[in-house]
C-alpha cells in the first residue's frame, strides 16, 4: 500500500513538473488570476471558488485532458532510481542492438554524402529561397534529379537486424521441443494469446456494435449506427479525451473522426501552433539537408504511385519537410530505445560542443515513411493541424514500428506476438509455409512497420487505426496480419513458393479488418 | 428461342470484344443478320438517316438512340433544359420556383451558356454583367477536350459576332458552332487540384424513363495545381480534366491515372465537410442527372430497340454545388490503367445484363424491366412507371437495398413534387 502511494505521488510530480512547462499551465494561470473579478470568486473560500470556476468554465477538463494525454504517452519508471536508459529500454541486449543499427544507418548516411559530395545541410541562397516559397504549394511538380539517391534502408533491412537479435542470458538449447518458435524472431519476449487478447481488446467482441460492420448497408441504422453517433457528438461537446478514447474503441463515425483524433492526442489548433508551424516552414526554405531529398525519393516511390493518396503528395512534402527540422521531437527520445543521430561541424569531428542532431528531429527516413503521413490527408487538409496529428502520432505510436525494443507496441513484440499467433492456433499453416520456404514473417513485416498503410483501404485503415487510438497500442497490428493469414489460409496451403504465397497476400485491398479481426479473435475455435 | 446472338461492333475495344466473347456470342458482319450492333455515333446516324437508314427487326438492339445528339451536343442539351425550365414554369410547378435573383432554385445545374454566333449580342450583354468573369468556349460537335479554349476579353471572340465581316465565319454549319459558358473558376479542390466527375448513366427507356446510374464513377484529376490566374489561362493542363488532354502533361503517372473513385471522394468529402452536406451533395447529383433526362424524354425518339450509356461529367464547385457540364454519347472505352480497364470491362459487362436479359437474342418488346440481381454495379437511379405507381412507396423501399437506399425515396417524393422532403 506504501509502495502504491509513493510510486502514485512520483507519477504525479513527474506530470505536474511537465506540465509546468507548458502553454497549458500558463492559460490556467492568466484563467485564475482573472476569475478574481468574477462575483462569485470570494476570498474567505478562494481556493475552492477558483475550483469550482475552472469545473464550470471548461478549464478542468482541459488540464484532465492534458494529464490523460501524458499517463498515455509517458511510461512510468518502475523504480525511482531507475537510470534513463531504462525508460529507454530496459534491456541491455535490445539497448546494444539499437545502437548498433543506428551506427549502421548514419554510416550509410554518411558514405551516401560524401559519394554525392553532397553537405547534409546548407543554407540555400537567397533566389533559391525565394523560388521554394513560391512554389510551397506545388512541391511535387518540382523533379529535382533524384536517380542518385537511394532510401537509407528498407523495412526488409531493419527484418534482418531483428532476425539476428539474441538475448545473450537466453539458453534455447539445440533440442527441439513443444516450447520452439519456429519463426524468425528468436528472443523471448512475453507476448499475449488470444484469450488475453480477447481481454484486452473486449469492445470488438461479438456483442458489441462496431463501425465496420454494424454500418454497412444491410444493417438498418436504428439498430447501432444511430445511437453510436449520437454518443459520439456527445464526447465531442464534452471535449472529454479519456471518453474519446473509450468511445472510439467501436470505431468513429467518418464525419466525427478528425475531431475525435484531435481530442485523444489532445491537439487543439492555437495559434502559437499555427506559428510554429511556419516557423518551421522558414526552416526549410532557408536550409537545405539531404534528408530532404531522401523524403523527395519517399513519396515520389511511394504515395506518388499510390491510388489514394496520390492526390495529397504535396500535403506529404509541406508535412515531412517541417517534421525533419522540428527539434522539439527530440523530446520523444526519452522513451524511445533510438537516440538522435549526431553529426559533426565540418572539420571537428568528435568534438561534442560541435554536435548537432541530424536531422535536426533526429529521425531518419526510411523507405515507406511518407505513407504514414498519407491517409492523415483524407482528414485534416489545413497544414499546420495536418502536421500537429502527424508529429503526435509519430511520437505515440510509429516510432516504434522501427526501433528496437522489448515494448509490448514495439515492432519485435508484434513480430512475435504474430508468429506466436500463428504458430499457435495455424499450426499446419504455420509449419506449411515454413516448409515451402514462405517464412510468414517475411511477407506481414511490411505491413506491420507501415501500420498497414497502403495495403488496405483507406476507410478501412482509418477503421483499424481508431482501434490504435483506443485501446494505445499496435498489438492490434500483428492480430489483424494473423487474421489476414487465416483468412487467406486455403489458398496458401496450396502455395508451393515464397512468391506464390506473396503472391496470394499481395493484394488486401478488398478486405474488411473488423469482420477479420473479430473473427479471428472472436469466433474461431482455439 | 435458340441460337447465339449474333454481334457486330464497328469499334474495336477489348472490353467489348471480351464482353461478347465470354457470353459466347457469335461476331457477324453489319450485312448479316445481327443481333446486337455496338456502333459509334457515326453509325447510329445512318442508321436512322433518312437516306441510309433501315428499318430494325424485333430481335435486333444498338446502344444509341437515334436522336441521342439532344442531350449530347452542348447546344442542344442547354437547349432542351432550357426549355424544360420554362414548360415547368408555365405549368406553375414548384420545381421552376425560383429566387429573389430570378434564380432557379432547383434547376439550375448547368452553367450560364449562349449559342455563338446565334446568341452572340446576348452574351455580350451578360458578359458585361461582370466582365472580369472568364468563359469557357467548346465546340459543339468535338470531344476530348479539343477546340476548347477560356477567354475573358470580348476581343478574344470577336470571331463570332454575328456582324462580323470576317469571311471565315459566313457558314452557319452546326460543325463551326461553338457554346460559351461561364468557366467555373472556383471549382473545389482536392490537394490544391481541380477534377471532375465521370459517371455512368444507363437508359433503357425515355418514355417511361427507367435509368440506372453505374456506383463506380471516378473523378479525374489534373496533374497541375489549379490557379485562376490569368496568366495561365491557356495553360489546358490547369483547367481541363479530359484524359485525352492530361495524359501527355509531364507528371501524367500511368499507375493511378490521376484517377479517384467516387467512394474516395465521399469519404473525403465526409471526414472534412461532414456527412450532411455530403448526402446532400450526391443527391443534388443524382437530381441534376434525373431532371436533365426529363428534359430531352418528350423530345427523344424513344425506339424500342435501343439503350444507350452515357457518361455525364459533373464538376462540383467550392459551395459543394454540382454543375452539369457535358453528357457524352460514347464515353470513352479506352483504358489508361490497369484499374480502369476492369471498371470499362465491368461497366460493359452489367449494361449487356440489363440490355440484353439473359444473354439470349432479345425481343425489343419486352418491358425493359430486368429482376434486382442482375443490376451489377448499377442502381436504379429513377423508375417512372415506379415513381408514378400506387403501390410505388412501399415497393421503393423494399428494393432500398438495391437502389438509393432512404436518398431514392426522397428523390421519388420529388418526382411528385413534394420538394420539402427533399431539399
Amino acid at each position: 500500500m506504501l509502495q502504491e502511494e509513493s510510486d502514485l505521488s512520483l507519477i504525479i510530480a513527474q506530470i505536474v513538473q511537465k506540465l509546468k512547462g507548458s502553454n497549458l499551465y500558463a492559460q490556467l494561470e492568466r484563467q485564475a488570476w482573472a476569475s478574481l473579478q468574477r462575483p462569485e470568486i470570494k476570498l474567505e473560500s478562494l481556493k475552492e471558488d477558483i475550483k469550482e470556476f475552472f469545473k464550470i468554465s471548461g478549464w478542468e477538463k482541459k488540464l484532465q485532458n492534458a494529464v490523460y494525454s501524458e499517463l498515455s504517452v509517458f511510461p512510468l519508471p518502475s523504480h525511482p532510481a531507475a537510470p534513463p536508459e531504462h525508460l529507454k529500454e530496459p534491456l541491455v541486449y535490445m539497448r546494444k542492438a539499437q545502437g548498433s543499427w543506428e551506427k549502421r544507418i548514419l554510416k550509410s548516411l554518411n558514405s551516401m554524402c560524401t559519394e554525392l559530395s553532397i553537405p547534409l545541410a546548407r543554407k540555400r541562397p537567397v533566389g533559391e529561397q525565394k523560388e521554394l516559397l513560391n512554389k510551397w504549394n506545388e512541391m511535387g511538380t518540382d523533379e529535382p534529379d533524384l536517380s542518385l539517391f537511394r532510401p537509407v534502408y528498407a523495412p526488409k533491412d531493419f527484418l534482418e537486424v531483428l532476425i539476428n537479435l539474441r538475448n545473450p542470458n537466453y539458453e534455447n538449447g539445440d533440442s527441439l521441443s513443444f516450447r520452439t518458435h519456429l519463426g524468425l524472431i528468436q528472443v523471448p519476449l512475453k507476448v499475449k494469446d488470444i484469450p488475453e487478447l480477447k481481454e484486452l481488446f473486449v469492445e470488438l467482441g461479438l456483442t458489441t456494435g462496431q463501425l465496420g460492420i454494424d454500418d454497412s448497408t444491410q444493417v438498418p441504422p436504428e439498430l447501432f449506427e444511430n445511437e453510436h453517433v449520437r454518443i459520439g457528438q456527445k464526447v465531442l461537446t464534452e471535449q472529454d479525451s479519456a471518453a474519446a478514447q473509450q468511445y472510439i474503441r467501436q470505431g468513429s463515425p467518418t464525419a466525427l473522426r478528425a475531431e475525435l483524433w484531435a481530442l485523444i492526442l489532445n491537439i487543439s489548433s492555437h495559434p502559437e501552433d499555427i506559428l510554429y508551424y511556419e516557423q518551421l516552414k522558414t526552416n526549410v526554405i532557408q536550409h537545405d539537408l539531404l534528408v530532404d531529398s531522401l523524403i523527395y525519393k519517399d513519396v515520389k516511390l511511394t504515395a506518388s504511385n499510390d491510388d489514394y493518396y496520390f492526390v495529397f503528395e504535396d500535403y506529404l512534402y509541406q508535412v515531412l519537410l517541417c517534421f525533419s527540422r522540428d527539434t522539439s521531437v527530440l523530446s520523444h527520445f526519452a522513451y524511445n530505445s533510438a537516440s538522435p543521430p549526431k553529426s559533426y561541424i565540418r572539420g571537428k569531428l568528435g568534438l561534442e560542443e560541435y554536435a548537432v542532431f541530424y536531422p535536426p528531429n533526429g529521425v531518419i527516413p526510411f523507405h515507406g515513411f511518407s505513407m504514414y503521413v498519407a491517409p492523415l490527408c483524407f482528414l485534416y487538409h489545413e497544414p499546420s493541424k495536418l502536421y500537429q496529428i502527424f508529429r503526435e502520432m509519430y511520437v505515440r505510436f510509429f516510432f516504434r514500428l522501427h526501433s528496437i525494443s522489448s515494448h509490448p507496441s514495439g515492432i519485435v513484440s508484434l513480430c512475435l506476438l504474430f508468429e506466436t499467433l500463428l504458430q499457435t492456433y495455424l499450426p499446419q499453416l504455420f509449419y506449411h509455409l515454413r516448409e515451402i520456404g514462405a517464412q510468414p514473417l517475411r511477407i506481414s513485416f511490411k505491413w506491420m512497420v507501415r501500420a498497414f498503410s497502403g495495403y488496405l483501404a483507406t476507410d478501412q485503415l482509418l477503421l483499424l487505426w481508431d482501434r490504435i487510438l483506443g485501446y494505445n497500442s499496435l498489438e492490434i497490428l500483428a492480430v489483424l496480419a494473423a487474421a489476414v493469414f487465416a483468412f487467406r489460409a486455403v489458398n496458401l496451403m496450396e502455395v508451393t513458393s515464397l512468391a506464390a504465397a506473396e503472391a496470394v497476400l499481395a493484394d488486401l485491398s478488398t478486405l474488411k479488418v473488423m469482420p477479420l479481426l473479430q473473427i479471428f479473435l472472436f469466433a474461431t475455435v482455439t | 428461342m435458340a441460337g447465339k446472338v449474333k454481334w457486330v461492333t464497328d469499334m474495336e475495344k477489348s472490353v467489348l470484344i471480351n464482353n461478347f466473347e465470354k457470353r459466347g456470342w457469335v461476331q457477324v458482319t453489319e450485312n448479316e443478320d445481327w443481333n446486337f450492333y455496338w456502333m459509334s455515333v457515326q453509325t447510329i446516324r445512318n442508321v436512322f438517316s433518312v437516306e441510309t437508314g433501315y428499318r430494325l427487326s424485333d430481335d435486333q438492339i444498338v446502344n444509341h438512340f437515334p436522336n441521342h445528339y439532344e442531350l449530347t451536343r452542348k447546344d442542344l442539351m442547354v437547349k432542351n433544359i432550357k426549355r424544360y425550365r420554362k414548360e415547368l414554369e408555365k405549368e406553375g410547378s414548384p420545381l421552376a420556383e425560383k429566387d429573389e435573383s430570378g434564380k432557379y432554385l432547383y434547376l439550375d445545374f448547368v452553367p450560364i451558356t449562349y449559342m455563338l454566333p446565334a446568341d452572340y449580342n446576348l452574351f455580350v450583354e451578360e458578359f458585361r454583367k461582370s466582365p472580369s468573369s472568364t468563359w469557357i468556349m467548346k465546340p459543339c460537335g468535338k470531344a476530348q477536350g479539343k477546340g476548347i479554349f477560356l477567354i475573358n476579353k470580348l476581343s478574344q471572340i470577336k470571331k463570332w459576332s454575328r456582324d462580323s465581316k470576317t469571311s471565315s465565319f459566313v457558314t452557319q454549319s452546326t460543325k463551326e458552332a461553338y457554346v460559351i459558358s461561364l468557366y467555373i473558376n472556383n471549382p473545389l479542390l482536392i490537394g490544391g487540384r481541380k477534377f471532375d466527375l465521370r459517371l455512368y448513366v444507363l437508359v433503357s427507356t425515355y418514355r417511361p424513363l427507367r435509368c440506372y446510374m453505374y456506383k463506380l464513377g471516378f473523378c479525374r484529376f489534373c496533374t497541375v495545381k489549379y490557379t485562376p490566374s490569368t496568366s495561365e489561362l491557356d495553360n489546358m493542363f490547369v483547367h481541363l480534366t479530359n484524359v485525352a488532354i492530361q495524359k501527355h502533361g509531364e507528371d501524367y503517372n500511368h499507375i493511378h491515372g490521376g484517377k479517384w473513385t467516387v467512394s474516395n471522394l465521399r469519404l473525403y468529402l465526409e471526414s472534412t465537410r461532414g456527412k450532411e452536406v455530403t448526402s446532400r451533395l450526391f443527391d443534388e447529383i443524382h437530381w441534376i442527372i434525373v431532371q436533365s433526362l426529363k428534359a430531352v424524354a418528350p423530345v427523344m425518339n424513344n425506339d424500342k430497340h435501343c439503350f444507350e450509356c452515357y457518361g455525364y461529367d459533373i464538376i462540383i464547385d467550392d459551395k459543394l454545388k454540382p454543375w452539369l457540364i457535358e453528357v457524352n454519347a460514347s464515353p470513352s472505352l479506352t483504358s489508361s490503367t490497369a484499374n480502369d480497364r476492369i471498371l470499362k470491362y465491368n461497366l460493359i459487362n452489367d449494361t449487356l445484363n440489363i440490355a440484353v436479359p439473359n444473354g439470349e437474342i432479345p425481343d425489343c418488346k419486352w418491358n425493359k424491366s430486368p429482376p434486382k440481381e442482375v443490376l451489377g454495379n448499377y442502381e436504379i437511379l429513377y423508375d417512372e412507371e415506379l415513381a408514378q405507381g400506387d403501390g410505388a412507396d412501399r415497393e421503393l423501399r423494399s428494393r432500398s437495398g438495391q437502389s438509393l437506399g432512404p436518398k431514392a425515396s426522397r428523390l421519388r417524393d420529388a418526382g411528385r413534387t413534394v420538394l420539402t422532403t427533399w431539399k
